[in-house]
């Protein structure tokens, strides 16, 4: 994922809550990922339409951090497993 | 120990099944409808599943189609916040039932199919159903819910793996289980006219990993070597008791579907003890947890927090001590049958099909 990517959410998986374990997790066939704080607010902006370098924008105001290159890696290793695509 | 939170649940909902597939996996004795739990068994097992911490719902059998209260189950599980999978043959999946299930919530349906080659495909599921199931793929496609493919890999149809996938793909398939035989119940009846030759798996390895890469974004596939045919066992669900409770038609909750085979172990019942006290409690999921329970040469190799010793029942099934090493390893002494099996396919392909035995008369 470089910064001009466009990464969406596959079509399979759901981004939801755990209030058994109380930590956000994306959910897809036969499968489920926990996800940190970090993880949820990257994936909460992955809408389709952002790329990876607005989204870090978003990000890197809210922490007052360059968070892209954490981002860009993030979102390659869900890439990786096909859970995120580059539309 | 205390154990891990489970994170799936296969709901068993019935054995009754339109096809007679030789290596289902349910097992040889299989539960007639009058044994099966009622409707409000299952939503309970459900809610008692969340609360345990299982995120991940598969409504199997048999065919669930056959349950009339499947949708009510699906709009349950939904409620729940559940990821829900159907696992079905496509039969009996009617526009009016899969428009029901649309709108209960469910997410995702997983329709078997059995060959490209429909002549094949039929005389493996023992019925007329490749055009049921074109149909249902058609609907399942044209509703919107996620669709994934399950093919069943053995000797007759290995080598068309390639036109298998092709054919998914032209499905709209969104991902692609291909399954290669694992050889217990049913399928180890008959285990001589499904095993494949190691050139017909190297050659369907090739294949699937070329195919891999060609609908990579595409569609996702998912090929496992058989173990067989490697040098360590499979991690049966990331240990036993660690992840995954199997609940069967009749209530048992295994830690595996294939369970009921280890003669050795008593099974809990949902309709008696609740889903907590099992998972935490019963004999069955306390057996093999860990590695107290490991005699060499799993007890002092280093690959025992890898494979966990392989799978306690096909250890049981093939050497008769669940508490053996898997003998697919090639640490186990018992490796010598499974080089032998693999070694010596059988000419024929005639199988003893899967039915439901009729009840003993007086």
């Amino acid at each position: 994922m470089s910064p001009e990517s466009i990464p969406t959410l596959w079509r399979l998986a759901r981004l939801d809550f755990d209030s058994v374990r109380n930590r956000p997790v994306l959910l897809y066939p036969e499968g489920a990922v926990l996800l940190n704080d970090t993880g949820k607010a990257i994936l909460e902006l992955v809408d389709g339409r952002r790329t990876v370098g607005e989204i870090a924008g978003i990000l890197g105001e809210r922490y007052q951090a360059d968070v892209t290159a954490d981002v860009s890696e993030y979102l390659s290793h869900l890439a990786e497993r096909e859970l995120i695509r580059d539309a | 120990m205390t154990p891990e939170r489970p994170t799936t649940l296969l709901a068993e909902l019935t054995h009754r099944c339109p096809l007679h597939c030789p290596y289902c996996s349910n097992p040889l004795e299989m539960i007639r409808a009058e044994g099966e739990l009622a409707t409000e068994d299952w939503k309970r097992v459900f809610t008692q599943a969340r609360t345990l911490g299982v995120l991940q719902l598969g409504l199997s059998g048999g065919e669930p189609m056959i349950r009339k209260d499947l949708e009510e189950l699906a709009t349950h599980a939904r409620g729940l916040g559940l990821y829900t999978t159907l696992v079905t043959s496509g039969l009996g999946l009617t526009r009016a039932r899969a428009e029901r299930l649309r709108d209960a919530g469910l997410e995702h349906i997983q329709v078997s199919i059995q060959d490209a080659d429909p002549e094949v495909a039929e005389s493996i599921a023992g019925v007329s159903s490749v055009k049921q199931k074109r149909a249902a793929v058609a609907l399942v496609k044209e509703l919107g819910f996620a669709l994934s493919i399950n093919v069943v890999l053995h000797r007759a149809n290995l080598d068309r793996i390639g036109a298998i996938i092709d054919l998914a793909a032209d499905m709209g398939a969104d991902r692609i289980e291909l399954a290669n035989t694992q050889y217990y119940g049913w399928a180890l009846e008959n285990r001589a006219s499904l095993m494949p030759t190691r050139e017909q798996v190297a050659a369907a390895q090739a294949t699937a990993e070329e195919a891999t890469r060609r609908y990579k974004g595409r569609m996702q596939i998912l090929f496992v070597l058989p173990d067989y045919f490697e040098q360590y066992p499979k991690p049966c669900y990331g240990g036993w008791g660690k992840l995954y409770i199997v609940v069967a038609p009749d209530g048992k909750a295994l830690p595996c579907h294939g369970a009921t085979q280890i003669t050795t172990l008593s099974f809990d019942n949902v309709r008696d003890r609740s889903l907590e006290w099992i998972w935490q409690e019963s004999q069955a999921f306390r057996a093999f947890r860990g590695d107290e329970w490991m005699r060499e040469p799993c007890r002092s190799c280093p690959r025992k927090t890898v494979d966990f010793g392989g799978c306690r029942c096909q250890a049981f099934a093939l050497t008769g001590a669940a508490e053996n090493t898997d003998p697919v390893c090639i640490l186990s002494p018992d490796r010598g049958m499974i080089d032998a099996a693999v070694a010596a396919p059988s000419d024929s392909l005639e199988y003893r099909y899967r039915v439901i035995a009729e009840p003993q008369r007086a």
